[in-house]
């Protein structure tokens, strides 16, 4: 177990691919400064701030970069093989790696988001975005790893559940959102620390249970393909 | 002692055949895949490793499937062609990850002897991105086999090595065998398998053409047909008196000169320049037109 986590760790740690996680979070937590700084009403720049950017970008994208990288990464340079070649039931692959992922995801947007939570109203506010996150975080991280054994272009499918599913379409199509992990992390939030900077659109328990769903179905998916997982033969 | 066994095995890809309706069995001792490029040897390794699953037939180690069994691994080790590692770990850290990964009893000590076992302990500490492509080889041969698995199977083990580095694999590889472990290698290169003493599966075009002693199938393919394009200063000549000739199967004259087929390489090659000597003819081309791996190999399915 502790073997696999390491590897996973010093390889997400190690590539330069991991530099792309910090832009992201260091806006969010600049602009929440900012605002707070120049005294703009929390609900004015709550929302954009804490859902359109937090939430809604910052927290799938970091999820998504290191998602599909946990695995992702293994597969596409070959080193995969090291692992596989191992008596080892595949879950005990497929949890360390998520764990990783979801751990790391976590960390760097809980922390921001905090900072911003409390800058636009309180800590509790704070502590709800960071727990709730941390959640959106694992289903999140289930989600692209297992995208990163179904298909070899698994950042593009990715970016579009995020870009195109859940940021568009669920703007026109409202039943979209009960498909939408980013809506579950507002429910859960709101439920969390009720503010009126966030606005839900799915109830709570709906949210948890889909979250739970989405973590557990998608980590199941994940072990099952890494299980028949094959490597493409020159001929392919 | 195990046997790996491929039973009827066939993989494609949609249209394409790429290994078709292979049987083998493999036991102790050091066996070479050989085939051209392109002739199905890494899909053949793939599904004996159990990272492909055959479109037809079984892979089996003792009697156990290779595919969707993790617990195979205990008893085979892989060095895949693809010669990717973290970079990032030292030999050792690499090896020992490895060990560990078996869950080994101690999986330091089995790290320790299997960089022994490569050679490999003097550089041991240092980042694998900073090895040659020979010691990166051998590190990864060391990771395959720190749980000294019963058997070891090797895409391509000495592409880009030198001579030197060669022979030590080999040798390595035949120690192995020796010691009762089932090796299998694939290889695209004949000089490359030069020193192996054991036998030999020839693969051309997703079938297996031949199988047996390496130094009968060596025979067989230096002893095959050879063509060669002559040209001359009279090329019809040339042809009356080769024809004549007991080692020469057949002469073809065009405008761009003789095409001969000898039966016999040295007869023919001894001859061709005391009959030009004898009838005052001078040679001005001789290329042997068939030394391409391809045609040894498909003379091979022909025979």
């Amino acid at each position: 177990m502790s073997t696999i986590t390491w590897i996973t760790a010093r390889g997400l740690f190690g590539r330069r691919r991991f530099l792309l996680l910090l832009p992201l979070p260091l806006v969010l937590l600049g602009l929440a400064v900012l605002c707070r700084s120049l005294d703009v009403d929390p609900g004015e720049w709550g929302p954009p701030v804490l859902v359109g950017l937090g939430l809604a970008v910052v927290l799938p994208v970091v999820a998504l970069i290191i998602g599909t990288g946990v695995l992702g990464a293994e597969i596409d340079d070959g080193t995969v093989v090291h692992i596989l070649t191992k008596p080892l039931p595949r879950w005990q692959i497929v949890l360390p790696k998520l764990a990783v992922a979801a751990g790391v995801s976590a960390a760097t947007v809980a922390v921001p988001i905090y900072v911003a939570g409390v800058l636009a109203d309180s800590v509790r506010l704070g502590l709800a975005l960071a727990v709730a996150s941390a959640l959106g975080a694992l289903a999140y991280s289930a989600l692209f790893l297992a995208l990163s054994l179904v298909t070899r272009r698994p950042v593009l499918l990715g970016l579009v559940y995020v870009l195109i599913w859940e940021g568009l379409l669920g703007n026109f199509v409202s039943g979209t959102k009960v498909l939408s992990i980013q809506q579950y992390v507002i429910a859960l939030a709101d439920r969390l620390a009720p503010t009126g900077l966030l606005e839900t659109s799915v109830s709570v328990p709906v949210a948890a249970v889909m979250t739970a769903l989405v973590s557990v179905g998608f980590t199941v998916l994940a072990v099952d393909r890494l299980r028949s997982f094959s490597v493409a033969g020159e001929t392919s | 002692m195990s046997t790996l066994s491929l039973t009827g095995v066939s993989r494609w890809y949609g249209n394409v055949v790429a290994v078709n309706d292979i049987s083998m069995a493999l036991g102790p001792g050091v066996t070479g895949l050989l085939g051209p490029n392109g002739a199905g040897k890494t899909t053949l390794l793939h599904m004996m490793a159990g990272f492909l699953a055959p479109s037809r037939g079984t892979v089996t180690l003792d009697d156990e499937p290779t595919w969707r069994n993790p617990d195979v691994y205990r008893r085979l080790g892989l060095v895949s062609e693809r010669e990717a590692v973290q970079s990032f770990l030292t030999a050792y850290e690499f090896v020992l990850a490895s060990a560990k990964l078996h869950r080994l009893a101690d999986p330091a000590a089995a790290a320790r002897r299997a960089i022994d076992l490569v050679e490999l302990e003097s550089a041991q500490d240092r980042r694998i991105g900073t090895y040659s492509k020979g010691m990166r080889q051998r590190a990864r041969v060391a990771a395959a086999m720190v749980h000294d698995p019963q058997v070891l199977l090797l895409d391509e083990p000495f592409n880009g090595m030198d001579p030197r580095q060669r022979l030590h694999m080999m040798d390595l590889l035949h120690t192995l065998g020796d010691a009762g472990r089932t090796i299998l290698f694939s290889s695209h290169i004949l000089e490359e398998v030069e020193q192996i003493s054991g036998t030999v599966q020839v693969m051309v075009a997703g079938r297996l053409a031949a199988s047996g002693d390496f130094r009968t199938i060596r025979r067989l393919m230096t002893n095959r047909p050879h063509v060669f394009a002559v040209r001359s200063t009279d090329d019809r000549a040339l042809a009356v008196a080769l024809i004549a000739e007991p080692s020469v199967s057949g002469v073809e004259l065009d405008r761009t000169g003789l095409t001969v087929r000898a039966g016999d390489y040295g007869a023919f090659t001894r001859a061709l320049p005391r009959i030009a000597l004898n009838r005052g003819i001078r040679v001005r081309q001789l290329v042997p037109s068939d030394e391409s791996l391809e045609s040894v190999f498909s003379y091979l399915v022909e025979a």
